[in-house]
């Protein structure tokens, strides 16, 4: 037997304890059995050296400071892949979210916080700052293209804060912002089906990057946002585009 | 659509609304001869597709029965024989690479990497297109496709359909390929 070598130090972790505090189950983090179906379906294995059982094992072990520190909690995805594969169904993805949140949050990626904050100082909630008025502009302006322009379809309408409509349909901002065209396939099906449905100037926006910041405040601010816009005009569903 | 899922129960909040997702509600209109698409602009052509199972839809909201869903749109609008599928797939599909804010998060690099995966899922597919029907998926999914120089065409679903009823705008074409830029025009 040559010399053997301890890597890493087993202590207690101060930060897994705080996470199984907060899970139904402990999360069953600690139930690990090594297996390494977690890592070998997820495409962020290997990337800064990091792979999903590697950073559950670190924690076991007590490495909060590695665990805390390395920017690969920010190459997760939080897809859940790994929950779906793991014999445990061990929730990783919950482990890398309270490992995103314990960074201080102006250290966390500019560009996430860049849009959650957006978000929070639009009525819209638009990650890319989008102000609701502008959005109705250019769908409205949009629209009267399309009926100038396409034949049968001078009837095409779009209607915003429309109450008792039977649903609200939210919109990825990167449609009126950057390619306002694209809305107009959506508003066709819609049209041709003879849907109920109506956009609105409150939380109309569809993705919600305050979650990904793993800023819980934010994140709960824009939740209860949307849910005000959709309750306030009496909408029974609310539509997603994806 | 997660993010409120989740929202809603992280943060104890019972809503009097219902959360849909238009995927299923394609599906259900084309099942209810509502949306009366069909694949003959696409008998001669012979254009192949494979789909893209968001990560946010499938697995992390309505699991299987959304992706069998997306399966009977997609095949309704293209036709069964151009469909061809990636694997894994449906809650098993592996992420893209553009989720959990990787497209904001200036790590460029190792979210390309990250997509490596999924590339080659799709090459190996051999399909002429690709069909994300998530924002974060398209974007990701175009972008791999051009850094890598591929060039395969990533498109909308809402595209796709109205192409298929003949009612696609001239202007509401910027990511079909050249063989399909004219088709109903
Ligand atoms: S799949 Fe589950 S049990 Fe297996 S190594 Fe990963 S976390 Fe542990
Ligand atoms: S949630 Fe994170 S760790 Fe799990 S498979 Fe997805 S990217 Fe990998």
């Amino acid at each position: 037997m040559g010399e053997t070598t301890t890597l890493v130090l087993p202590r207690q972790s101060a930060f897994l304890s705080q996470v199984m505090g907060l899970l139904p189950e402990g999360g069953n983090l600690s139930m690990c059995l090594t297996c390494g179906l977690c890592s070998s379906g997820c495409p962020a294995s290997g990337l800064h050296d990091m792979d999903p059982r590697k950073f559950l094992r670190l924690c076991a072990l007590g490495q909060d400071d590695l665990v805390l520190s390395t920017p690969w909690v920010w190459m997760c995805t939080m897809c859940q892949r790994c929950v779906y594969a793991c014999p445990m169904q061990i929730d990783i993805p919950r482990l890398i979210y309270a490992a995103r949140a314990a960074w201080p949050r102006e250290n966390r990626p500019k560009g996430i916080r860049g849009s959650c904050d957006q978000a929070l100082n639009t009525e819209g909630n638009s990650a890319m700052g989008a102000r609701s008025e502008d959005f109705q502009f250019v769908a409205e302006d949009v629209l009267e293209e399309v009926k100038a322009s396409q034949p049968g379809w001078e009837d095409l309408s779009v209607s915003f804060n429309r109450k008792g409509a039977e649903y609200f349909l939210n919109q990825n901002s990167r449609e009126p912002v950057t390619e306002p065209d694209e809305m107009v396939p959506l508003w066709k099906i819609l049209h041709t089906v003879g849907c109920d449905w109506t956009y609105g100037t409150l939380g109309w926006a569809a993705e919600n990057y305050c979650m990904f910041l793993a800023d819980d405040k934010a994140w709960e601010t824009i939740v209860r946002n949307k849910v005000r816009a959709v309750e306030e005009l009496g909408c029974r569903y609310w539509l997603n585009t994806e | 659509m997660y993010a409120i899922r989740a929202g809603l129960q992280k943060f104890q909040i019972t809503p009097n609304f219902e959360i849909e997702s238009i995927i299923r509600l394609y599906a259900r209109w084309i099942r209810e001869g509502r949306l009366t698409v069909n694949s003959d602009w696409n008998k001669d052509l012979g254009v192949t597709f494979t789909v893209q199972d968001p990560c946010q839809l499938v697995r992390k909201s309505f699991g299987d029965p959304v992706a069998e869903d997306l399966r009977f749109v997609v095949k309704s609008v293209v036709g069964e024989e151009h469909f061809i599928e990636m694997y894994p797939n449906k809650s098993n599909n592996y992420c893209c690479g553009g989720g959990g804010g990787y497209l904001q998060s200036g790590f460029t690099e190792e979210r390309r990497a990250y997509g490596q995966r999924k590339l080659q899922q799709i090459v190996d597919t051999g399909a002429d297109y690709c069909i994300a029907p998530c924002h974060n998926c398209h974007s990701q999914i175009h972008d791999l496709s051009e850094h890598s120089g591929r060039h395969f065409p990533v498109v909308h679903l809402w595209t796709l359909i109205c192409l298929s009823m003949g009612c696609l705008g001239e202007n509401e074409r910027s990511y079909l390929g050249e063989d399909l830029a004219s088709v109903g025009l």
